[in-house]
């Protein structure tokens, strides 16, 4: 199931749209999912559209792409593009598993653009074009995204390399006992992560001016007499409430939103590129940055992806001690967007300091069991790495019983009824479920729009499927069903709890062989878990060597920007800033 | 009715606000149960589960009781049983830092041939992310993780690129902040060392008795090699531990700084094992 | 007059006391430094009683620093609950997290609007030396390479308590300056940072002369390069010496020099 396998004909399915637009197929690709095909760059747009409207899957979960020069697996042998931008869309009404679709990129490197079927593809198409330098036609806004304008090459093309480049894929030689002690520093005259390409004048350079679409805006005519002009308002990067390094360019009148455009890369922080030279293993601790607020469920989301890929088993405490892990770091993540929404919101420190006591008292378990309060590295390929210490047991139990079901009672009675939250809340940030579904939106979002749409019960992965839990939904998706969701939602995650606490098992914690080399066979593979802010998923391509050729995460913070514009238009200036922390973002995973 | 919502709400935060009053009203406050008296203001603190609220740890006096699998940054053994240093050099703790952080260099004996022993061994704090890797996969327990974390600087270089020197500790102090792990790897390294030598005797009765038997036990070579180097191996380690009091009793600075680092961290983990004493209510 | 106790005189004796230093008898010519030792102690400790830190959060760090100001490790305590994020009324930086180039030069603006005295201390191994991500090609190795730092506070992430004894370095090093050796009241203090910016990559204003040196040498002759190795590879992009410099050869003569002092080992 993992070996991915070229295939000369396409795998027999029962979906119409192989009937209906046979000549789009130009090949099949079997890797972890059934149904992967190659499609013609042409015809991309035709099958996406067909898959979202006739055959359900409507949501495109995600949209990347891998370079295979100098590719040493033997699958692609008589390929000569390139480049391949992969698809992925689920079906949010009958849930189960995905659909992939491959596209080679042509020479010209130009492909349509998603965005006029799913315009969830906004964000995602800008990174591919950023990082890989490939053209979508058609998207209405396509610039730069986690780097700057004048940037100096598409940086995760496989022969583009930075200026501290050592070696292609790690350990580095220089390191070995025989190895230098050296700095990076001192390979540069300037001592600087830098590199300039020859001939480059710093005197004469101008840096090129980007075009952003809140300059297009709408000018509003409110009355004849009164004249009234729009401005641009920039919020960011430093600037308190954008939880992190985050920019936001809104273009007002008054008060009232007009546009506004999400500007990033202030954190971006190369984790794919690192990625593709770490081993499979080094990778784990990498993960823990990505959402550094509950690293617990990246651990395991990456877990699960090498596990799909490699074909390792997973005993059976170490599946309870995975689903612990993952709902104490979701009730961590949920107090902490909780109080810092309500922060956002101008009830200042309270409701966040509330919050943040639960926090530290689960921070305390997990440096108890993995040794560290945030990066808790806990996970490996196979199970967890320690069995929990003396009396962790004993605490957890009394956490989940007793102490977490009081504490998120009496965050209830704190803030629920409150007319001011209320009336701050109710109506602001109202986009109707089936726009977030299209612009790729997952998690609790949707979830506070009414759709019950949870990776837990749609494609359950772990031993999800034994526990007793509901999916909570509210229907008005707005700030107030935002917050009200991450509370609910926070319970149910302790009605799990309770369950695993009780069920846990003792036996084995690692399975598989261990040791710090893998060979993940050849193939590539996306594997996905219902993270506390949407759905994270790692696509990831093996050439079967000891490091990942392609290392993608499919991070919720990012993709739920998407909403993010379309969310705030309409509303005021304050309201943008709750709506952006009702999102839920962390820099760390939005950035990368 | 409006402002219900609001009332409820400064309920809770009343609420919070006097029982916090009231337990600080007490002779020893409530959240001080469970923690620990050092005297002179002084107090390592373990929050009890059950307690409510979150109890301020105020820091430079008080300390939180870290647990044992904190990690901080590496720290690498110095064994004070054999009087050696534990890594040997084989480098797998430089293979699977994720950052490449750990640069070894190996030590040659007087004719330039590379020994089982690192001649330097630096750690850059500046690019460690403390994922503890290098500890899981030493086959020596040579490198552990230290609970040391005042360790801010007011320069980077080169007071955050630790060398041999700074991250060698004595085999007491891991014990101390470690005594779980450090018991059961004690009865693993007695085992395997009990296991080694049963192998080596079973070996060398083998081939005696093979000896014996093929033919005419003429060479002492053969017939030598268990006990033999057995005892070849002791005056090597009587040499070295020779050498290495020689070292210390040269008498420089260095030595005798070393030295004094030693002690300072023996008195530490004395402190530190005399508090998880207390704390374990012996 | 009539309100003041009839032991008003004693009083204010008493309560100068400690500042005056009567029972030390001072030689004339130091009478004004001993004036100011005192001063500067009164300064000092008003200054690092409520050092200000900018509410500036970059990464991971800052979640360790928002736990900090929390209610269990209680910043407070240290007069520092206040986090402005307005930098023209903070004392002190906290680089709380991997800087990348698309930030610097924010940083540096930053950093350029406080108001001396000012201070910055570089929490974490990303800020300190670009940490786990040093090698990335959007990393900043250390904000040290543009604005200047203080203290460092190693770790990934530094927790609560390795932050507080960090800032409690920091009072240290407050502690020990002197109102007559600052350079803040002087009048060209004040030094703008140049702010970096953003080419092709980052670059350094101070170092436009140096950057030149190696990209526009590149175009004219091969010759050029020999002393710094190949400049630029076969992308066209301008390389770094392969070789090692002769600064880090110095350096790492230095650290094994140091080693075998140390070790007794004879080179």
């Amino acid at each position: 199931m993992s070996q991915a396998t070229a295939v000369a004909e396409p795998p027999v399915v029962d979906i119409r749209f192989e009937q209906e637009l046979a000549d789009a197929i130009v090949g099949a690709w079997a890797e972890d999912t059934q149904k992967a095909y190659m499609i013609a760059p042409d015809k991309i747009l035709a099958v996406l559209r067909h898959l979202r409207d006739v055959e359900g899957y409507d949501f495109l979960s995600n949209l990347t792409c891998v370079d295979y020069k100098g590719y040493g697996g033997k699958l692609r042998n008589d390929v000569s593009e390139r480049l391949e931008v992969v698809y992925r869309l689920y079906s949010t009404r009958i849930g189960g598993g995905p659909i992939s679709l491959h596209v080679r990129v042509p020479q010209d490197e130009t492909v349509p653009s998603a965005t006029a079927v799913f315009p969830g593809a906004n964000l995602q198409e800008r990174e591919v074009y950023d990082l890989f330098g490939v053209k979508f036609d058609g998207h209405p806004n396509l610039r730069r995204i986690l780097l700057w304008d004048g940037f100096n090459g598409h940086p995760m093309r496989k022969d583009w390399q930075e200026a501290y480049y050592e070696e292609d894929v790690k350990p580095f030689r220089s390191r070995h006992p025989k190895g230098e002690y050296a700095f990076h520093e001192d390979k540069l005259p300037w001592a600087k992560n830098t590199t300039y390409p020859t001939g480059w004048d710093p005197d004469s350079w101008q840096q090129p001016v980007a075009y952003v679409p809140v300059s297009q805006a709408p000018h509003h005519e409110n009355e004849p007499h009164l004249d009234t002009e729009s401005i641009v308002v920039n919020l960011g990067p430093h600037h308190p409430s954008t939880h992190g390094v985050f920019r936001m360019l809104t273009r007002v009148e008054g008060e009232t939103i007009l546009a506004l455009e999400p500007e990033m890369g202030y954190l971006h922080r190369n984790h794919e590129k690192i990625g593709e030279r770490n081993t499979w293993l080094m990778n784990m601790p990498f993960t823990d940055r990505l959402d550094y607020l509950n690293s617990m469920s990246n651990n395991w989301s990456y877990a699960l992806a090498v596990e799909k890929l490699a074909g390792i088993e997973v005993p059976e405490r170490a599946e309870y001690l995975r689903v612990i892990m993952a709902e104490f770091g979701r009730i961590v993540n949920h107090a902490w967007s909780i109080g810092f929404i309500l922060n956002d919101l101008g009830a200042l420190q309270t409701p966040a300091l509330y919050a943040i006591e639960e926090r530290e008292m689960i921070l305390d378990l997990f440096e108890a069991v993995s040794g560290a309060r945030l990066m808790c590295n806990y996970m490996r390929f196979g199970g967890v790495v320690r069995d929990l210490p003396a009396g962790w047991h004993e605490q957890a139990t009394y956490l989940a019983n007793d102490r977490l079901p009081r504490a998120l009672d009496e965050l209830d009675r704190l803030l629920t009824e409150n007319e001011i939250l209320k009336a701050r809340g109710r109506g602001v940030g109202y986009l109707s479920v089936e726009d977030l579904i299209s612009l790729s939106v997952s998690g609790p979002m949707i979830r506070a729009g009414g759709l019950a749409y949870d990776i837990r019960k749609a494609e359950p992965y772990g031993i999800y499927d034994r526990f007793d839990f509901d999916i909570p939904t509210l229907p008005n998706s707005d700030i107030y069903d935002r917050y009200y969701i991450r509370l609910l939602e926070a319970r149910e995650s302790v009605r799990i709890l309770q369950q695993a606490l009780r069920d846990i098992p003792e036996g084995e914690i690692l399975g598989g062989k261990g040791g710090y080399t893998l060979r993940a066979p050849e193939g590539e593979v996306y594997s996905r878990l219902e993270a506390p802010k949407g759905e994270l998923g790692f696509y990831l391509v093996s050439d079967g060597k000891t490091t990942p050729w392609r290392y993608h995460v499919r991070s919720p913070s990012y993709i739920n920007l998407n909403a993010l514009g379309p969310m705030s238009v309409g509303y005021k200036i304050a309201d943008a800033i709750v709506i952006l922390g009702a999102i839920d973002i962390v820099l760390g995973e939005v950035d990368r | 009715m409006f402002g219900t919502g609001l009332l409820k709400g400064l309920g809770v935060t009343l609420k919070h606000a006097m029982d916090t009053f009231n337990d600080d009203r007490e002779a020893v406050p409530d959240r001080y149960r469970g923690s620990l008296e050092l005297g002179d203001n002084r107090r390592v603190i373990q929050q009890p589960i059950d307690q409510e609220g979150l109890l301020t740890i105020q820091y430079p006096e008080e300390k939180r009781l870290l647990p044992e699998r904190f990690r901080y940054i590496p720290m690498l053994i110095w064994d004070s049983e054999k009087h050696e240093d534990r890594c040997t050099a084989c480098g797998i703790c430089a293979k699977v830092c994720p950052p490449q952080c750990i640069w070894i260099v190996r030590d040659s004996d007087e004719n330039g041939k590379p020994v089982t022993r690192a001649s330097e061994f630096y750690i850059d704090a500046a690019v460690c992310m403390s994922c503890s890797f290098c500890v899981e996969f030493c086959p020596f327990d040579a490198i552990k993780m230290n609970h040391d974390y005042e360790l801010a600087v007011y320069d980077r270089y080169p007071q955050l690129v630790y060398d041999m020197e700074e991250l060698t500790v004595p085999l007491e102090y891991y014990a101390a902040l470690w005594p779980t792990q450090y018991d059961e790897e004690q009865t693993r390294r007695r085992e395997e060392e009990e296991q080694k030598r049963r192998q080596a005797e079973e070996k060398a009765r083998r081939v005696a008795t093979k000896n014996a038997a093929a033919k005419e036990p003429t060479a002492a070579g053969p017939k030598r090699s268990a006990a033999e180097l057995q005892k070849l191996a002791r005056e090597r380690a009587a040499q070295r531990k020779t050498q290495t009091a020689d070292g210390d009793k040269s008498g420089d600075d260095a030595a005798a700084a070393k030295k004094a680092r030693m002690e300072e961290l023996k008195r530490k983990a004395q402190e530190r094992a005399r508090q998880r004493k207390l704390e374990s209510g012996e | 007059m009539a309100s003041l106790p009839p032991n008003f005189q004693q009083l204010k004796q008493e309560q100068l006391k400690p500042f005056l230093h009567d029972q030390i008898i001072v030689p004339d010519e130091l009478q004004a430094n001993v004036l100011i030792t005192t001063v500067d102690k009164i300064y000092n400790w008003s200054r690092r009683s409520s050092m200000w830190p900018l509410l500036f959060g970059l990464a991971c760090c800052a979640i360790e620093m928002i736990a900090t100001a929390a209610s269990r490790y209680d910043l407070a305590r240290f007069g520092m609950e206040v986090m402005r994020p307005s930098p023209r009324q903070s004392d002190l930086m906290i680089v709380s997290g991997t800087v990348t180039k698309k930030m610097a030069p924010a940083i540096v603006r930053i950093y350029n609007q406080m108001a001396e005295p000012r201070y910055v201390l570089s929490m974490g191994a990303c800020a300190t030396g670009g940490g786990p991500f040093k090698e990335g090609y959007n990393v900043v190795s250390g904000i040290d390479k543009y604005i200047p730092v203080d203290v460092y506070v190693p770790g990934c992430p530094p927790m609560p308590e390795a932050l507080i004894y960090g800032l409690l370095k920091m009072h240290e090093k407050v502690d020990r300056q002197s109102v007559t050796s600052v350079p803040w009241y002087r009048k060209d203090s004040s030094a703008f940072v140049p702010v970096p910016r953003l080419g092709p990559d980052i670059f350094d204003p101070r170092q436009v002369e140096l950057i030149k040196d190696t990209t526009l040498k590149a175009t004219t002759g091969a010759s050029a390069t020999a002393a710094n190795g190949p400049a630029a590879d076969a992308e066209g992009r301008a390389r770094g010496p392969k070789t090692l410099s002769d600064k880090a050869k110095a350096r790492m003569e230095e650290a094994k020099k140091r080693w075998r002092a140390k070790k007794g080992v004879p080179a």
